[in-house]
């Protein structure tokens, strides 16, 4: 009962949530409603015992990737009529591709598709070592491909975004670290009483050498 | 239904008994701060409200919720009152997996570490929600940089805690207690113990790595706009976000709610008091270091960040992960 509850409880408010990420006119709020949505989908992973998938989720998404997804949005400079403009052109490839996608869902819950795909009994052992066991063992190259994919998209966003550019002033933590005191300073003794006077032989200015 | 209503009365009573004590230990924290940065400057503090001053923090709230919430012209109404309510919230729903003895949680998870990286990774939002909708160049610029610290020191810190949890062996955090039984982790972990401490300045923006409130060059940061109440949300949320981060040290490396020897005098001590006399010595380095370092630089921090800490914690879950295979320690996890 109270699980149903919550079910209709995060369902809608995930639904609602998606509908004002297309629908917002300020795309900041598009982008918290998007955090909403990520939010309530954990708590959806929370209800069938999905405890470590909830977690991840709101690690992963809601608190690194959103939070570059905000970052980028404040960020830009964005003329509000020209999106406004660009909802209306883009309305009919959206609607084919969201058909598309309903389509597909409908087509694979009527099938078979998920026939053979089962709840996750419950059972004493957490789910966090179930999906270890079987992630290093028998999706273990799986893993490593996933990795590697991550890998070079990291790569790739490298070096799209590196460029040497001349003339920067750097510091160099090692070149400072390793001088030494007697490459740096000079310790310069002064008879007290006598003025600095180029004629009479003290040097009172170190840079002077 | 009666049993339902019990359940519900019972939950709330427990949070009432974490929330009550939580909030006079951040007003008794900002005090504490005081005196003790004063004393280390050889200043008195504030010491005229009250016997020793004891009574100032609540001279402070009083002073704040007596002032008039200004909204800037401009800002964002929504969102701009939304971003401290946040800040605070988050700060208190973390305490709802935190163990204060054996049993004595308001929640026991299973994946309670996860759930507390979760939600102090959320910090940020209250941070860049606040800067935003300000309309305000410093404060914008310091929940810029708040968003980009934040984010880059988390990574060492799941490393970090990756570390632990090879040597635990579970993410519920009654058992990485547990398992701290005989040796505490700061031992056997203590570079990770250090890079963990300073990853948790980063992450609650203090000394030396508060640039998101730099009074020299942003006035106060993200929260330059905010008055009365909003504001005070914000103080509350950032104490209580360090009291928070001290527990999680507390438990990661210091053994949580265990005496440091099973020998007479120390474990006659209830555990719940020792996690708090732990909690308040990991309180005073904060304070300590605020007294006595100066601020980084924004580049020197990056730099601390991804190519100091990251690497060295990635190279050190290796090493543990080596060791414990080596020499077979590797907790036993029961599959299937």
């Amino acid at each position: 009962m109270l699980e149903a509850l919550f079910f209709y409880l995060f369902s809608g408010v995930m639904l609602a949530s998606g509908l004002m990420v297309v629908v917002s006119r300020n795309p900041v709020y598009s982008v918290l409603f998007l955090i909403l949505a990520f939010f309530n989908a954990a708590g959806m992973f929370v209800l069938i015992g999905a405890e470590f998938l909830a977690m991840l989720l709101v690690v992963v998404y809601v608190g690194a990737v959103a939070v570059l997804f905000l970052f980028v949005v404040m960020m830009l400079d964005i003329n509000f009529a020209e999106m406004r403009a660009g909802f209306q052109k883009y309305l009919p490839l959206g609607l084919v591709v969201g058909g598309i996608l309903v389509f597909e869902l409908v087509t694979a819950m009527y099938g078979d598709a998920f026939s053979n795909a089962s709840l996750p009994m419950a059972s004493e052992i957490a789910n966090t070592t179930q999906l270890g066991g079987v992630l290093y063992t028998k999706y273990a190259f799986l893993f490593q491909i996933a990795g590697l994919i991550l890998l070079v998209a990291m790569i790739g966003a490298i070096s799209l975004t590196m460029r040497k550019r001349v003339g920067v002033r750097r510091q160099s933590i090692a070149a400072q670290n390793s001088r030494r005191r007697e490459e740096v300073m000079e310790i310069v003794k002064i008879p007290s009483g006598k003025e600095k006077r180029k004629d009479d032989g003290v040097n009172i200015n170190v840079d002077a050498k | 239904m009666q049993d339902w209503i019990f359940d519900l009365g019972w939950i709330i009573a427990k949070i009432l008994v974490v929330i009550g004590p939580l909030l006079i230990a951040v007003a008794y924290l900002t005090l504490a701060e005081r005196r003790v940065i004063a004393f280390m400057q050889l200043r008195k503090g504030p010491n005229v409200v009250g016997p020793f001053g004891l009574l100032q923090p609540f001279a402070d709230a009083l002073k704040l919720m007596a002032k008039e919430t200004i909204l800037p012209a401009g800002a964002n109404k929504v969102v701009f009152f939304i971003a401290p309510m946040l800040t605070f919230i988050l700060s208190l729903v973390a305490w709802a997996v935190i163990p204060f003895g054996e049993g004595l949680v308001i929640a026991n998870i299973n994946v309670g570490i996860l759930y507390l990286f979760a939600i102090s990774s959320l910090g940020v939002y209250g941070v860049i929600m606040a800067g935003w909708a300000s309309n305000s160049k410093y404060a914008f610029l310091g929940a810029l940089r708040s968003a980009a610290q934040m984010v880059s020191y988390e990574v060492s810190m799941g490393l970090v805690i990756i570390n632990v949890l090879l040597c635990a062996g579970s993410l519920n955090l009654i058992d990485i207690v547990e398992a701290q039984r005989d040796l505490w982790f700061a031992l056997p972990l203590l570079p990770m113990f250090v890079v963990f401490f300073i990853s948790t300045l980063a992450e609650t923006n203090r000394a030396p790595f508060d640039l998101p409130e730099g009074e020299s060059e942003l006035v106060a940061g993200y929260f330059v706009e905010y008055s009365s109440m909003s504001f005070a949300l914000f103080f509350l949320g950032e104490y209580a976000n360090m009291i928070l981060m001290s527990s999680m040290t507390v438990l990661l490396f210091l053994g949580g709610w265990l005496s440091p020897f099973d020998i007479w005098p120390l474990n006659i001590i209830p555990g719940p008091l020792w996690f708090i006399i732990k909690i308040m010595l990991v309180l005073f380095v904060f304070l300590w270091i605020r007294a006595t370092t100066p601020r980084y630089r924004y580049d020197q921090l990056m730099r601390l960040g991804w190519k100091i800490f990251l690497p060295f914690s990635l190279i050190y879950v290796v090493l543990t992960a080596g060791f414990l295979l080596m020499t077979d320690r590797l907790p036993a996890v029961i599959l299937s």
